[in-house]
């Protein structure tokens, strides 16, 4: 019998997860897909929003606020990455010059730092600012993350203190019978009190699983995004227009390891999961992107993505127990600022909702820290030069493009939550990452997976268990 | 009468040559311009010809194949038959480049070789 | 620190070229760099023929080619480290390399050459809408897996780019068992050479798509449909002319780009043409004492002119080893009417080499042309061509003499009749 059950390993079940395996109860992280973070948390902006943009009175704000002041420490705890780099929002012209008045007003009341540059002043610092910005109104504080990794070492984290991960678990029923929630996810029949639904994008068809009226009902938002190789330095800072009804609008974001996005766009679709990109979704980043900037570097593109966000019907954050199942806690809709929202919403769903449900006893032995894993190019010479001559695998480059060892893909296969895929591989220590995209490394990736997870080289999968990436042994 | 047009791509200049056949046989070739093409044009058309290239097993070496190659041209409508053969071979290494693979490959007179030397290994694969 | 009279970084066919030329040239302190566990570079993996046909009036296998540089430059006594990734360039000219045996290393070099080689473009750099599932590969890194480590990536094929190494993957996939149902292309004229239009699509019966493009992939986890379309004169896709073909295998045959990481961090300056560094008539780059070759200069069609490349930029590296560098910069080359771009991109043309080797290539398919080299209204000669394509790099050698006292850039063209 669980005390509780994630359903949802993305940012939002990841973090959920470790919080609580702080203390003394069993708990079961569920996701339907191969891997941890395959979902929104892997397709997004990767920002840690400050908290100036949501509206008041929301959880969205409240959320925001709490979870940016969390961040930074967060990331040291778990030894993930957190590059502060400043956001500009640009306006062009005097309409646009009034929205920033009204994020700086909110900004004032939230105790967020901010300055205001004026164009000119703004092109010294980003000279590929097109010249119709007028003003720029700068959060110096908004950081970008890893967040994949950051949900990962969640993950990790969890797992080493007891939490149970089923992976390839797609939850198909939810029984609730007494005070006894049995959900069936994969092979795997789990009873439990508390149900955290944090399903993202499927987080409706989890609620009607116990509900007959559910209040919410999710409408997946389509973005879609450039990514530039790394050797392009586009901007210093997260650059954004002034924000309109369809949301922040497409942005240049450079991320924690030097490469640009530009995006996303905002399109409603009806599928849950069709994350495939459209040649009108990379057109209007395309053209849009012109509004603040230029020079847009679309020529050294080196891949594009899209990814889903779990928006609903409702426009804010839903987290709160739902009203006809007891225990059953809805954590939905956690479009953007959901990433940077994420710890907030993990202390507030155990400390607000879970609080008279389970028993939070503390467990001595659970670790909330996590040590970086070994990256040899972030090492001093000596220490470099120490690993290798204790394992040569660490001098055996096998990512030409972002410099990636054998001895770190090992590692990464046979660490806790560790990658079983080729995409899990590039998700945890990047081979593919880079400017030919796997071209070079994987075909010897896929041989380290086979070596190191004794299969044939047949079984390796691209991501989940039917991508098999080879078909026939040729000889 | 039968024409086959074709394009000899034995040099850049790619000539459109005509053969003309009648019963079977050649009768005239037309838009060559220089015997090398004339050749190549009668050859194509009677029965093309083809150096096939390909790979077998090779064991106690690093590498899982061994690339080969026919010494000459075969004919294209052996091919078939020749990747059955190949599928079943299996050499073991050391193999020094040009060494015979298969002599008389298909009764073709040609053989089939190793397109490269390979070490022997005493890794497991 | 070890010093080197000349490190070679790769050695592929131009690096192994240019390692050759040192030695013979009486440079002794040679080493190669390898990332792969053996020389030989792509070649490695072109199992077909065709190699050799200039070099050594042969017609050779990928490894066949490679195994005669290899043999000469081990008799010759050529240092080779394989399984060694160079991670850095300084433009003081030292080079940091790792490998397991040594770790991380630092040399220095009196001359360096790239022969670093290239890398394919990759889906996401074409822009083929649809997700990511499994079954979209590069046609090089199928190749890699069907050639090297024995496997078939998939059964039922289509591919874009009727580039070579796509033509070759059509002919090789079909031959081990996999029905390939077309290749794409989306200019109105193929890419790869004549030969092998005919020895790898028309032998087999694979369907060539001219002005086409793949403009859709289905499947979530593996590939299970492609849909192509036919394009307009703006490259962009015409409605309602859609074709779909149900496939679990999509190669990708859509351009090669010069390996430049290297190059790009040690602030060589770069020829946005060949997105290769631009080099003299030397082959030296922007940064003294270091030179480059080979498809990491400019992406060559046939390897027996990397390997040539090679072997001249060695020549060149002996040379200035020997002697110091060259006067300074005087002219620069201009890729002109219908030319994409032109090798070497500067001359010094106060001190020129006896003999200075041209490559270029032409921007579409040309008949009955004229190749003009001039320096402003100056002819300096010219050249009558039946028939020129984009595929085939052309080569045009003229002598020092010929070029001396220059003052005006040095413009090729080619002037259709």
């Amino acid at each position: 019998m669980y005390d509780a059950v994630i359903i949802g390993a993305g940012i939002t079940g990841t973090m959920l997860a470790r919080q609580l395996s702080q203390y003394k109860l069993k708990v079961a992280l569920v996701d339907k897909e191969n891997d941890i973070a395959d979902g929104a948390t892997m397709a997004n902006s990767a920002i840690i929003h400050t908290g100036y943009d949501p509206e008041d009175n929301t959880m969205k704000a409240k959320m925001n606020v709490r979870g940016a002041q969390l961040y930074q420490q967060l990331c040291k705890d778990l030894g993930c990455k957190y590059k502060v780099v400043g956001a500009f929002i640009a306006a062009c012209g005097q309409e646009e010059e009034m929205k920033q008045n009204i994020l700086a007003d909110r900004a004032d009341r939230r105790g967020i730092k901010y300055e205001w540059l004026s164009g000119n002043e703004a092109r010294k610092e980003e000279p590929n600012l097109n010249e119709e910005v007028t003003r720029v109104l700068n959060f110096p504080t908004t950081a970008v993350i890893y967040p994949w990794e950051v949900a990962i070492a969640c993950a990790q984290v969890a797992v080493k203190n007891g939490t149970e991960l089923y992976l390839d678990s797609p939850v198909r029923a939810i029984d609730h019978v007494g005070d006894t929630y049995t959900v069936r996810a994969g092979e795997h029949v789990l009873e439990t009190t508390v149900v955290i639904n944090a399903a993202g994008v499927g987080a409706d068809t989890i609620y009607k699983m116990v509900s007959v009226h559910p209040n919410f009902e999710m409408k997946p938002r389509k973005g879609e995004y450039f990514v530039i190789d790394n050797a392009v330095h586009y901007v210093n800072h997260v650059i954004f227009p002034v924000p309109s009804a369809k949301g922040k609008g497409v942005l240049a974001v450079p991320t924690v390891y030097g490469n640009t996005l530009l995006g996303p766009n905002s399109d409603y679709i009806t599928s849950t999961t069709d994350t495939g990109s459209t040649f009108q979704g990379l057109d209007y980043v395309r053209t849009n992107i012109t509004k603040i900037m230029k020079n847009a570097p679309l020529r050294s593109s080196i891949r594009n993505f899209a990814g889903l966000r779990p928006s609903s019907s409702f426009s804010d954050f839903i987290i709160e127990e739902a009203k006809d199942a007891k225990n059953f806690i809805n954590v939905a809709s956690i479009e953007s600022p959901g990433l940077a929202s994420a710890p907030a919403i993990a202390e507030y769903v155990i400390q607000e909702l879970l609080k008279d449900k389970l028993t939070f006893e503390k467990n001595p032995d659970a670790c909330m820290m996590r040590h970086r894993p070994l990256v040899i190019a972030e090492l001093s010479e000596e220490e470099r030069a120490a690993k290798i001559k204790e394992n040569p695998m660490y001098g055996r480059i096998i990512c030409r493009c972002e410099q990636v060892s054998e001895g770190e893909i090992v590692d990464c296969i046979h660490a806790v939550c560790g990658a079983r895929s080729v995409k899990g591989v590039k998700k945890r220590v990047r081979p593919g990452m880079g400017r030919c995209q796997g071209g070079f490394c994987e075909p010897r990736v896929l041989n380290i997976l086979a070596r190191e997870l004794k299969e044939s080289p047949l079984d390796v999968v691209l991501d989940s268990e039917t991508s098999k990436i080879l078909s026939k042994e040729n000889r | 009468m039968e024409t086959k047009k074709l394009v000899c791509v034995n040099c850049p200049k790619g000539c459109n040559i005509t053969v003309t056949l009648e019963l079977g046989k050649i009768v005239d070739i037309q838009g060559y311009t220089c015997d090398k093409g004339k050749k190549y044009a009668a050859q194509e058309t009677i029965c093309p010809m083809r150096v096939l290239t390909s790979t077998v097993k090779v064991e106690n070496a690093s590498l899982r194949v061994l690339p080969v190659i026919t010494e000459a041209e075969i004919p294209l409508n052996l091919c078939d038959q020749a990747m059955e053969q190949i599928r079943r071979l299996n050499v073991k290494a050391p193999i020094t480049v040009n060494d015979i693979i298969v002599k008389d490959f298909l009764g073709t007179g040609v053989n089939l070789i190793a397109s490269r030397s390979v070490k022997a290994s005493k890794i497991e694969s | 620190m070890k010093h080197y009279q000349a490190v070679v970084i790769g050695a592929g066919c131009a690096g192994l070229g240019a390692a050759i030329a040192l030695k013979e040239k009486g440079i002794q302190d040679v080493v190669i760099l390898e990332k792969d566990d053996e020389s030989g570079g792509i070649l490695n993996q072109c199992i077909h023929n065709g190699f050799g046909l200039t070099t050594f009036k042969e017609q050779l296998s990928g490894p066949a080619f490679a195994e005669r540089f290899e043999d000469q430059a081990e008799i010759l006594g050529v240092e080779l480290k394989t399984g060694t990734m160079v991670t850095k360039l300084n433009p003081d000219k030292t080079v940091e390399y790792v490998n397991p045996q040594e770790g991380y290393v630092t040399i220095s070099a009196n001359a360096i050459i790239l022969a670093v080689g290239c890398y394919e473009r990759s889906r996401g750099a074409v822009e083929i809408p649809g997700e990511r599932p499994a079954g979209i590969y590069t046609a090089g890194q199928a190749q890699r897996y069907l050639n090297i480590d024995g496997y078939m990536v998939g059964k039922r094929v289509f591919i874009l780019g009727s580039g070579d190494i796509g033509l070759i993957m059509a002919r090789r996939m079909t031959l081990e068992g996999a029905k390939v149902l077309g290749v794409a292309e989306l200019m109105p004229y193929s890419n790869g050479l004549p030969r092998n239009m005919k020895q790898c699509l028309e032998d087999f019966n694979i369907p060539l798509y001219l002005s086409h493009t793949v403009t859709r992939v289905y499947g979530h986890d593996r590939l299970n449909k492609v849909e192509i379309a036919e394009v307009g004169a703006d490259q962009k896709p015409i409605a309602n002319t859609e074709k779909t073909f149900d496939v679990d295998t999509l190669l990708l045959s859509v351009g090669l780009i010069p390996e430049n990481h290297l190059g790009d961090d040690a602030g060589i300056v770069m020829d946005p043409h060949t997105r290769g560094p631009i080099v003299d008539e030397d082959y030296m780059t922007s940064i003294e004492g270091v030179f480059a070759a080979g498809n990491g200069l400019n992406v060559h069609d046939l390897a027996d002119f990397a390997a040539h490349q090679g072997g001249k930029a060695g020549e060149r590296a002996a040379w200035y080893i020997q002697n110091g560098k060259r006067k300074e910069t005087t002219v620069h080359t201009v890729a002109g009417e219908n030319v994409g771009y032109v090798v070497p991109g500067i001359l010094h043309t106060a001190a020129l080499p006896p003999v200075i080797e041209f490559y270029f290539r032409v921007r579409k398919p040309l008949h009955a042309s004229t190749i003009v080299i001039r320096s402003g209204e100056r002819v300096i000669r010219t050249i009558e061509k039946d028939h020129m394509i984009p595929s085939e790099m052309e080569n045009v050698i003229l002598t020092g003499k010929q070029l001396d006292g220059l003052s005006e850039d040095l413009v090729i063209e080619v002037k259709e009749e």
